[in-house]
């Protein structure tokens, strides 16, 4: 009797199947978790199966993104896992219509009927086992639980699926907010059905009978309805097959069919001494001597602050609260700045109870003779803290950091500070900030993921950084993101590096991130002399001496480098206490200190912020999330400042403005929709003109909003496009379920030259995007999509190339060049607006005292969905807000390094030069994420300012809302501009 | 009115005509073949070149440091190569320029050069930048070419692609891996031979020389995987940038189909000859492209017929790629590779290669249009090609890719047997109604 063996080497287990060859009869199964040692499981496993079946022959094959390596080394048949499930499927399951497989990393799904086809995820790992797993670790609870409490949700929220760390963003503010974790969990379940759906299916229904194979699949529940429930499926078409665990396996086991027959000890020692195969990169080691080691450390405790004894201490003492996203910290000093208490601890969603418990606690301890005479408190809750517990002081977050640091060094010159969610620097000149370097949300998580990834190996976070510092050739993992450095972990672990090798390559991975991306360093000399480096990763020994090895400069980490926000703030509090006592609750005070907290929607305005209202004890409210002030019950006084709101409005009315057309022919020749995004936010006003004037009447797609995203989502074709571009899809649905005659969005290789750059190109997505509509939108056709190529620059052939697209109505030339020249007008008169209310909201601003900023951005970024709000949140904090374009002519034609090809990027570098002449007005610059040109355009618009003394401030933005550090970044700006004496008084 | 300007323009160091004499320029290898040619015709106007064949990680992370890593993986790769190459202390670094080629389109593809010069400047000011191109860019920084020149490179690209494309032909067949090599790098010799004199444009000849050493190779015909590599320039040619994946298919007994070069300097050709149709632009450009165009068509074309006749591939007919276009795009589509990519994928897919590769870089801005964005109008066109969107990026692992081009091979491999199965048992049939 011969046997087929079929191998399953996935990301995070081992199966096993054998398979009578006669019969296809199942004999024997295994399933285990590997942990990354690969190859030993694999071994173990076999040594089980030679036990079961002694002295038999099998044909064998290994399947899995893991045993891809092992196959090749050992010679072992090596079969496409994707492939083994066909098989399978088409020998135990033929009357399957659709295949979803999860796996721990990769997303698949095959259609089997109706044009086979067979699909992975792309390069990001939403959607998998490994996401999941990384959720869960968030809500610091089992996937086991995760599944358990996610079957009695009441709600769900929409989180951004395509990525794990989009996903971060999205929950962090649900569990700050005390959103339940039932609800969250069935939240998540619900993304990675949409990301299947979605980034996986691309459009393609999936339907008929499916089956559901995979570990997460068969395993979780929740998961499971989930799936059954989006796509409707009854008990016979959702299928999960018994065996669904090791179904791969077995489909390698038929596929093995071929091979030659060998017994399992055969099989055993060609795996057993297989070379492992060097294909990962090695970089250099931490010390190479002890030592080098011990010279770093005792360089380090000189950083130290002194402690004094909380019991026994008796004179003044200010306390500092650092209140940050995931973690809150507080410091009590002494007059002289010794440290008489101080806590550090994740605030597990409840920031508020974590600093009351804490207080409790310090007071208990407090000897009489210590007295408390101010505190303040910085970081995302200071509003919230200082209200509760009245404190004396809030203070940006960035200036207490830089407090703490100058305590440490006077002469600092440059401040690195990475948290356990975000990386921040600060140069310093002359005494302030003189500039801000966030890192985007794209890498954000970094400092977290090695705590996460200890965890994973069962360990301590200072225990896991201990390993690394000996290691003898750490390995290189990417700085891309933490979803990338987590697949480039698992092929180093495949590879078989040591734990020590890859500990010492996070610490790297981390800090080349944080030098390459966020600061964008070249050479040493640009980071400055006097560096501090700070923030809880710092604390780890490996992260702190890869960065001098990175930058090759000896830098300061204090001892507190965790605390130095609550230090800096305690500071502050020294610096400014005038009153003889605090106004923070006392003791007393604090026992009877409660509140209740209720979430809920704001209906102020279309926004529908969800905000969290915090009632006190003495009836006072507090109220978080809200973008502006009408959900913190004041009365907006937004349209009077920002020009975004102006120009998004205007744009609008611009539409519905019926007096510039023939009013009696509207409606006569059809119904028109042009869908309000890319280019239409600049060529509304055209557009809307022309076709009235031809008799159409105009149909502007639905108002941008994460719902109408969701409705265009299954087409979009790139996970990586940019969100304006992504939202066009929803837009376009919104038109075609309108009922309109037909979509226009011309192409445009060429916008309008503005005679102030060398050509005038749009960007690839702006000029050609309807070529992707038609290609992925089954609903659209060159019939109800009309695209022309035209340059809006040359009358001729633009109207050659109009006459075209509509032949079918017979407009004639001469009616469509009057219909341009209409156009061209109500364009003129719309741009013409903008300046101008430009001009009325900058001599405002100086009436009052204001200081202002242009916010330059593409004409898209006027869409709130698009940029989130942030035009509200800058009049919130004061200041009036133009845009690039309000402000671009009043400058002349800027030269720059780049090639300056395109019109809207033109205006840019004109805004920037704009700025540089005003005492008053900032720029600052808003980039979507994904958008390629701005790589370009943010180095210039930096150099144009810096070269003429202004602060460059550069806010990146996506699809997901997190306008916490968005607000961290603004504050600090108008700090420095106050600093710098910026302010028009 | 003319406006007022300002400049933010930084001086970069020129190239003057006394560097030419005793200056290493150096070049990026974005095609072996080609690019030791083109180098050819470039020392025979006096510069002395080196094309960069360095590799590995050292070159990423000096991109890494140098580049905006938002800014796409060519440049990245590009721009490290040189900086690695000007810190390898193997060049006197006083007497060394960098030469890339830039296109003019509206991909930021256009910006290489000064990206170069920013990254250049943070630790070697002195070193010039000199640029290839075609569309009036840095004048003062161009190589001195004559039009005589700019044909030689022309006709150069073309016999490069021939080699390229009967040495793909070949080497997974050919019975003497170590024979196919050695034809391969004597047509080179050859090819490089004919420039000297006015010999390179007796295309007829160099074509029938090459087919028939290519013709000498002894072949043993199996049925194998034919997989078409299209995508970004830089990324589609350059085993720097994809990982060597001509390397992996041939390892895998995969025949690689990589379409001509000259193809897309036609492309480029083409989008003048359309901006002058569609927007009037450049009208008189225009006449002269088109004359270059119908030339190299001619050029091509009877190549055609004589790759034919040899029991060749031929390459192909760029009015056929035209076409193929516009069954599911606009030929407007100008950005980057443009309608290009689509085109070879509908072509490529026609003429009997099924399985497609689309390389991209991380985030390229054209490919989602052209890339994955189209791949769907393809599949509308010809339901069963096989096409896999990899993606290439600093920290993208190369197992992921690995696995899923495995992916794709399975698919391919299990039509074969399948179509072997059918075509069986049809003899089968026939023998048993008989």
């Amino acid at each position: 009797m011969s046997y087929l063996l079929g191998i399953d080497v996935g990301s995070t287990t081992v199966k096993t199947v054998v398979l009578d060859e006669k019969t296809g009869t199942i004999l024997y199964t295994s399933y285990e978790r590997h942990f990354s040692r690969v190859k030993e499981c694999v071994l173990s496993a076999l040594e089980k199966v030679g036990k079961a079946f002694h002295g038999e022959k099998f044909r064998a094959a290994i399947t899995g993104s893991a045993g891809l390596g092992l196959a090749e080394k050992s010679g072992v048949c090596f079969v496409q896992e994707v492939q083994a499930a066909f098989c399978a499927i088409k020998k135990y399951h033929a009357d399957a219509d659709v295949a979803v497989e999860l796996g721990g990393e990769d997303a698949k799904i095959i259609f089997l009927t109706g044009g086979a086809e067979q699909r992975m995820n792309g390069s990001c790992a939403g959607g998998t086992g490994a996401f999941i797993d990384q959720m869960a670790t968030l809500l610091d609870i089992s996937v086991d639980e995760m599944d358990e409490i996610a079957l009695q949700a009441e709600k769900t929220y929409p989180i951004a699926s395509r990525c794990g760390v989009f996903a971060k963003s999205d929950i962090q503010p649900l569990i700050n907010q005390g959103a339940a974790k039932a609800d969250i969990s069935a939240s998540i379940f619900r993304a990675v059905v949409e990301q299947t759906v979605s980034g996986l299916a691309q459009g393609r229904k999936i339907k008929g009978k499916v089956l559901f194979l995979g570990g997460p699949l068969h395993f979780l529940k929740a998961l499971r309805k989930a799936f059954t429930d989006t796509l409707a499926l009854d008990e016979n078409h959702a299928v999960f097959p018994e065996n669904a665990p090791v179904f791969i396996a077995l489909g390698a086991a038929i596929s093995a069919a071929g091979e030659s027959a060998k017994t399992a000890d055969e099989l055993y020692e060609k795996i057993r001494n297989c070379e492992a195969k060097d294909e990962v990169v090695r970089g250099k080691p931490l010390f190479e001597t002890r030592a080098q080691y011990d010279e770093f450390i005792a360089r380090h405790k000189r950083s130290d602050l002194e402690f004094a004894d909380i019991r026994t201490y008796e004179g003044n003492a200010y306390l500092g609260v650092d209140s940050g996203s995931t973690t809150t910290k507080l410091m009590l000093i002494t007059e002289d700045c010794k440290v008489l208490y101080s806590n550090y601890q994740s605030n597990n969603g409840q920031p508020l109870d974590i600093v009351v418990a804490r207080l409790k606690e310090m007071y208990s301890l407090c000897g009489a003779g210590v007295k408390i005479r101010a505190a303040a408190v910085t970081g995302y809750g200071e509003d919230m803290m200082k209200a509760a517990l009245k404190m004396d002081f809030g203070i940006v977050e960035t200036v207490a950091h830089f407090k703490a640091a100058v305590h440490f060094n006077p002469q600092v010159d440059f401040i690195i500070d990475i948290g356990g969610q975000d990386i921040k620097c600060f140069k310093v000149k002359n005494g302030a900030i003189d500039s801000i370097m966030l890192n985007e949300a794209c890498s954000s998580g970094c400092g977290s993921f090695i705590q996460t990834f200890a965890k994973a190996m069962d360990m301590d976070v200072e225990s896991f950084a201990r390993l690394g510092l000996f290691a003898k050739k750490p390995v290189e993992l990417g700085s891309r993101c933490t979803v990338f450095m987590n697949s480039a972990v698992k092929q180093a672990q495949k590879e078989g590096a040591s734990v020590e090798d890859i500990s010492a390559g996070l610490s790297s991975s981390i800090v080349k991130n944080a030098v390459y991306k966020v600061i964008r360093a070249k050479t040493p000399e640009e980071l400055g002399k006097h560096i501090v480096a700070q923030g809880g990763t710092f604390m780890n020994d490996a992260v702190l001496r890869s960065f001098e090895m990175e930058t090759g400069r000896e830098v300061v980490r204090p001892a507190i480098a965790g605390l130095m926000g609550a230090f800096g703030a305690a500071l502050y509090a020294k610096e400014m206490q005038k009153a003889e006592c605090s106004s923070l609750l006392s003791a007393e005070q604090l026992e009877k200190f409660s509140y209740t907290s209720r979430a809920t929607t704001c209906r102020g305005c279309t926004s529908n912020c969800n905000i969290n209202i915090l009632t006190f004890e003495d009836g006072s409210r507090f109220i978080s999330g809200n973008k502006c002030e009408r959900g913190a019950g004041l009365k907006p006084q937004d349209g009077k400042w920002n020009i975004y709101e102006y120009k998004y409005n205007r744009l609008l009315s611009s539409a519905q403005d019926v007096s510039g057309g023939t009013d009696e022919n509207a409606q006569q020749r059809g119904v028109v929709g042009l869908p309000f995004q890319l280019v239409m936010f600049e060529q509304l006003p055209f557009w809307s003109a022309f076709f009235r004037h031809l008799g159409f009447a105009v149909k502007v797609s639905d108002k941008s909003s994460r719902d109408l995203y969701f409705r265009g989502q299954h087409t979009v074709a790139s996970d990586t496009v940019c969100y304006p571009a992504k939202l066009m899809h929803g837009h376009i649905e919104s038109l075609l379920d309108s009922g309109v005659d037909f979509i226009f969005y011309p192409c445009e290789s060429y916008n309008i030259d503005e005679h102030a750059s060398k050509n005038h190109y749009n960007c690839p997505i702006v000029a050609y995007y309807p070529e992707l509509l038609k290609a992925n939108n089954e609903r659209l056709s060159s019939e109800n999509l009309l695209s022309p190529y035209i340059d809006l620059n040359e009358r001729k052939s633009c109207l050659n190339n109009l006459a075209v697209a509509f032949k079918k109505y017979g407009i004639s030339k001469k009616e469509l060049s009057k219909a341009l020249d209409k156009g061209f007008a109500a364009l003129e008169s719309y741009q013409n607006d903008v300046r101008e209310k430009g001009r009325e909201i900058l001599a405002n601003a100086r009436a009052e005292g204001k200081n202002t900023v242009v916010l330059a951005g593409r004409p898209y970024h006027v869409d709130p969905e698009i940029n989130h709000g942030i035009g509200k949140l800058l009049v919130s904090l004061g200041l009036a807000v133009l845009s690039e374009d309000s402000v671009c002519d009043e400058a002349p034609i800027v030269e720059v390094n780049v090639l300056n090809q395109w019109t809207y990027h033109a205006r840019l570098y004109r805004a920037a030069e704009y700025v540089c002449g005003q005492k008053d007005v900032q720029l600052v610059q808003l980039v979507s994420f994904g958008c390629g040109i701005d790589a370009l355009t943010t180095d210039e618009v930096r150099a144009i300012l810096e070269s003429n003394g202004k602060l460059y401030t550069q806010i990146k933005i996506d699809e997901i809302n997190n306008l916490g550090v968005v607000k961290i970044r603004l504050r600090s700006m108008v700090a420095a501009i106050e600093r710098k004496g910026g302010a028009n008084v | 009115m003319k406006k007022a300007t300002v400049s933010y323009k930084e001086s970069s160091p020129v190239f003057t005509d006394e560097m030419k004499k005793t200056y290493t320029i150096l070049a990026p290898n974005m095609l072996p073949y080609h690019f030791d040619i083109l180098a050819e015709i470039v020392e025979s106007r006096g510069y002395k070149v080196e094309i960069l064949k360095t590799e590995g990680r050292s070159i990423i992370d000096e991109g890494l440091k140098h580049v905006h890593n938002d800014t796409c993986y060519p440049a990245l790769c590009i721009i490290g190569q040189f900086i690695d190459a000007l810190k390898s202390g193997k060049y006197d670094v006083d007497k060394t320029a960098v030469l890339i080629t830039q296109s003019g389109g509206g991909c930021r593809a256009s910006n290489y050069v000064p990206l170069l010069r920013k990254a250049l400047k943070a630790e070697f000011p002195q070193v010039p930048v000199l640029s290839l191109n075609f569309s009036g860019l840095e004048k003062e920084n161009g190589l001195d070419l004559r039009l005589r020149d700019i044909l030689k490179m022309g006709y150069g690209i073309f016999y490069a692609d021939a080699i390229m494309s009967l040495y793909n032909q070949c080497k997974p067949y050919a019975k003497d891996k170590e024979q196919v090599n050695r034809v391969r790098d004597e047509s080179i010799a050859f090819v490089k031979s004919t420039l000297s004199s006015k010999a390179y444009k007796k295309h007829e000849r160099i074509v029938a020389e090459l087919l028939s050493r290519f013709k000498s190779v002894e072949l043993e015909r199996t049925e194998k995987v034919k997989v078409g590599i299209v995508g970004e320039i830089y990324v589609k040619y350059s085993p720097l940038a994809n990982n060597g994946l001509e390397k992996f298919l041939y390892a895998e007994d995969c025949e690689p189909v990589v379409p001509a070069l000259l193809d897309y300097v036609m492309y480029c050709i083409v989008n003048v000859i359309n901006d002058a149709k569609l927007y009037n632009r450049g009208k008189i450009m225009a006449v002269l492209y088109k004359f270059i165009y119908k030339l190299l068509l001619g050029v091509q074309r009877k190549a055609i017929t004589m790759f034919e006749e040899a029991g060749f591939e031929p390459p192909h007919d760029f009015e056929y790629l035209r076409a193929c276009a516009d069954k599911v795009i606009h030929q407007g589509v100008k950005m980057g590779e443009g309608w290009l990519i689509p085109a070879e994928m509908v072509a490529l897919y026609e003429s009997g290669t099924e399985n497609i590769v689309c390389a991209q870089p991380f985030g390229c801005l054209p490919n989602h249009i052209v890339g994955k964005g189209a791949a769907r109008a393809v599949k509308a066109l010809h339901e069963d090609v096989n096409i896999v969107p990899i993606d290439y990026d600093p920290s993208a692992t190369k197992v992921n890719q690995e696995n899923r081009l495995k992916l794709m091979l399975a698919t391919a491999r299990d039509k074969i047997a399948q179509r072997t199965a059918t075509a069986q048992s049809d003899v089968l049939d026939e023998v048993a109604t008989d």
